[in-house]
């Protein structure tokens, strides 16, 4: 065959960009398919040996409101936004006369309860009051990960549910999928967003922030796979529940004392 | 704060703002006439239904119109856009979205092939009668293929009736995945049923007829043309029995869920009677099905009176697909007006000027009609709808 020089130059070209253009893509095909498979790059922590869970203590939480306050300040959530990892509910049942039995519950969480509450009830009108923290719970059966379409929201091998910024293309199908409200979308990087917890600090050896910002102990993290760790003792030894199990969701935050009002 | 009136009871503070928008709205809306048309083209295609032949081509043109805007509403809501085509590459099978750019690639693939052998005899006598850069266009639009002998044209009809079957199940399949987008949502009770596929695609046959009805009428006007009023009347007959399929799975939707009275029964009480009482009782079932079908039922018992008849079955489907509108509206704003928390309500609110605005969902609205102007004008389907009644003045 008889092919000019320029001609052949000129194929030449092609196949190698090509083949470099192929190749990059199909590289970065390989990158973001096995990204989920490693364990991040923190030196000496292997995602294998360490299966995160949380504990909730209704009964000591006293709604000062400290720990959505420090998440905020930790993961840089905007203050002035309507947007929460990490809030507190107050349940407030009031008395109610023997012959309606209609039981009124009020239910509020000012600024995620950042400011704390205020009494605007008497508390002669009131039965019980409480508070009730509420986070991602991190589900094992997660249905934001079922309904991500592009795999952006997975579950990691120590069992923390999180968001690929890079790769989440912000259709909110997360934040529709998730029965617990814990999702809200960042406008800032335009995709979706929840608490990590903080998995920049775990990592490290260190405490999610709300934990560590709590006064009273009503919130507490440890490692499932540490057979003497505090969060192990409780799920053996206390009686626990979850929010709306029967959705099958499997969540990974433990509340002790949950009351029926609570959704 | 004006948010507080908008909020009743406890909502989960990350709920203060609606996350899918009248956009949202507009997608099922848009995939609904497109398999509504499709399924109203192949009552000839496939069922024979000699009396819908006037308008089974147009129908397919209209589809394809309706079809290359589909995807529009979805990609302008994302916060991402630049990240869309990831679905097609990295789809996330569990996901109920992720089928969602294969599943309209194989139907548009569908309707264009469709089109094309329904369309070929017409694009090749062009191709070869006209010159310069028509002749150009119209032999692209062939591929250059000029075979129109009786045989050819007997084997495309073949094929486009092979396809038509495959496109039935298709344009089901398309809308009724669009309703499991919302009906697989486990967390929103009033998405989530298993009825929701079913009443998507019932409900987008109805619109996709009523619309089919309405573009050919004005279609006609338009070219001053008399109207086949045995096919119209047809065509309004199919709707009517469409209209009762849908209501009886709407019907059944709401009565199932009034009589199991489950846990989120108050809410949803509270949503059908407050949030969106009047969009749904009175919009979606009185306006859109109730008396289209009153009416529809009159056309079917009055004897000649063609001009009457016309006009009850415009009324009735201009009705119908504002009551279509509705239905899509109360399904993908009503169930986000309700908190998760199933302890409160809040409103949506529509913004005019933004990117998830109204303006954007008018704009996309239109292009559909342009498009088919200039579709029709490429491949005119007038023919088959004029060859039966004479031209006007
Ligand atoms: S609580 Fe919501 S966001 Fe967190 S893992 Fe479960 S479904 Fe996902
Ligand atoms: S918003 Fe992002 S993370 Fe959520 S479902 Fe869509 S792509 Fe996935």
């Amino acid at each position: 065959m008889d092919i000019s020089r320029r001609e052949f130059t000129k194929v030449g070209c092609r196949i190698i960009i090509g083949a470099t253009a192929g190749t990059t893509i199909v590289e970065s095909l390989i990158t973001n398919g096995i990204a989920a498979d490693n364990s991040p790059d923190q030196s000496g922590y292997d995602w294998e040996k360490h299966f995160w869970g949380f504990v909730v203590d209704t009964r000591k939480c006293i709604g000062c409101g400290r720990c959505a306050n420090a998440c905020k300040l930790e993961n840089k959530v905007p203050f002035d936004e309507e947007v929460y990892r990490t809030w507190i509910e107050r349940y407030r049942v009031k008395k109610t006369s023997l012959e309606t039995r209609e039981e009124e519950v009020v239910i509020d969480s000012p600024n995620g309860g950042i400011d704390g509450f205020v009494d605007d009830i008497p508390a002669e009108e009131l039965k019980k009051s409480y508070h009730v923290p509420k986070l991602c719970n991190h589900c094992d059966n997660a249905p934001c990960v079922q309904v991500c379409p592009v795999g952006a929201t997975y579950e990691t091998k120590d069992g923390v549910v999180l968001v690929d910024f890079q790769y989440c293309i912000g259709c909110r199908y997360c934040i529709q999928g998730c029965p617990y409200g814990a999702r809200y979308f960042n406008t800032e990087k335009g995709t979706a967003d929840k608490c990590t917890w903080c998995y920049h600090r775990i990592t490290k050896g260190l405490l999610p922030a709300c934990v560590q910002a709590c006064p009273t102990g009503a919130r507490k993290f440890g490692d499932m796979m540490d057979k003497n760790s505090e969060v192990n003792k409780i799920i053996d030894e206390e009686r626990i529940n979850l929010l709306k199990p029967d959705l099958g969701t499997k969540p990974k935050v433990f509340y002790i004392g949950l009351d029926r009002e609570v959704k | 704060m004006m948010l507080e009136n908008l909020i009743w009871g406890y909502v989960y503070p990350n709920e203060s703002e609606i996350q899918w928008s009248i956009l949202i709205v507009l997608y099922p809306y848009i995939t609904g006439l497109v398999a509504g048309a499709f399924i109203a083209s192949s009552l000839y295609h496939v069922f024979g239904k000699n009396e819908i032949k006037p308008v089974a081509r147009f129908a397919l043109l209209t589809a394809l119109s309706f079809l290359l805007v589909a995807m529009m509403p979805l990609l302008v809501h994302l916060g991402r856009p630049e990240r869309g085509i990831e679905i097609m590459f990295t789809p996330h099978v569990t996901s109920a979205m992720s089928g969602f750019g294969y599943i309209f690639s194989f139907y548009l693939t569908i309707v264009v092939l469709e089109i094309w052998l329904s369309f070929r005899e017409d694009i090749v006598k062009k191709a070869l009668s006209s010159h310069g850069w028509k002749e150009l266009l119209y032999s692209s639009l062939a591929l250059f293929s000029f075979d129109i002998s009786e045989k050819t044209l007997h084997d495309d009809e073949k094929f486009a009736k092979k396809l038509a079957i495959i496109g039935i199940p298709s344009a089901a399949f398309l809308h009724g995945y669009v309703g499991f987008i919302f009906g697989g949502i486990k967390a929103n009770p009033w998405w989530s049923t298993p009825l929701m596929p079913i009443i998507f695609l019932m409900s987008a046959i109805v619109s996709g007829i009523a619309l089919l009805i309405l573009l050919y009428i004005v279609a006609m006007k338009i070219r001053k043309h008399a109207i086949d009023h045995k096919c119209l009347q047809s065509l309004a007959h199919y709707l009517w029995i469409f209209l009762i399929l849908d209501v009886t799975l709407e019907l059944l939707e709401i009565i199932s869920m009034k009589y199991a009275s489950r846990e989120d029964i108050d809410i949803i009480n509270r949503l059908l009677s407050d949030k969106i009482g009047f969009t749904f009782w009175g919009v979606q079932l009185t306006l859109g099905i109730l008396i289209p079908f009153i009416l529809l039922l009159m056309v079917s018992l009055i004897k000649k009176r063609d001009t009457l008849k016309m006009i009850m079955i415009s009324i009735s489907c201009i009705f119908v697909v504002i009551g279509v509108f509705a239905m899509r509206w109360n399904v993908v704003i009503g169930g986000q007006e309700i908190s998760k928390s199933l302890s409160g309500t809040l409103t949506y609110v529509p913004v005019f000027f933004s990117q998830e605005g109204v303006l954007p969902a008018i704009i996309i609205f239109i292009l559909p009609f342009i498009i088919l102007r200039v579709v029709t004008s490429i491949l005119p389907p007038w023919k088959d709808m004029e060859e039966e009644t004479q031209k006007l003045n």
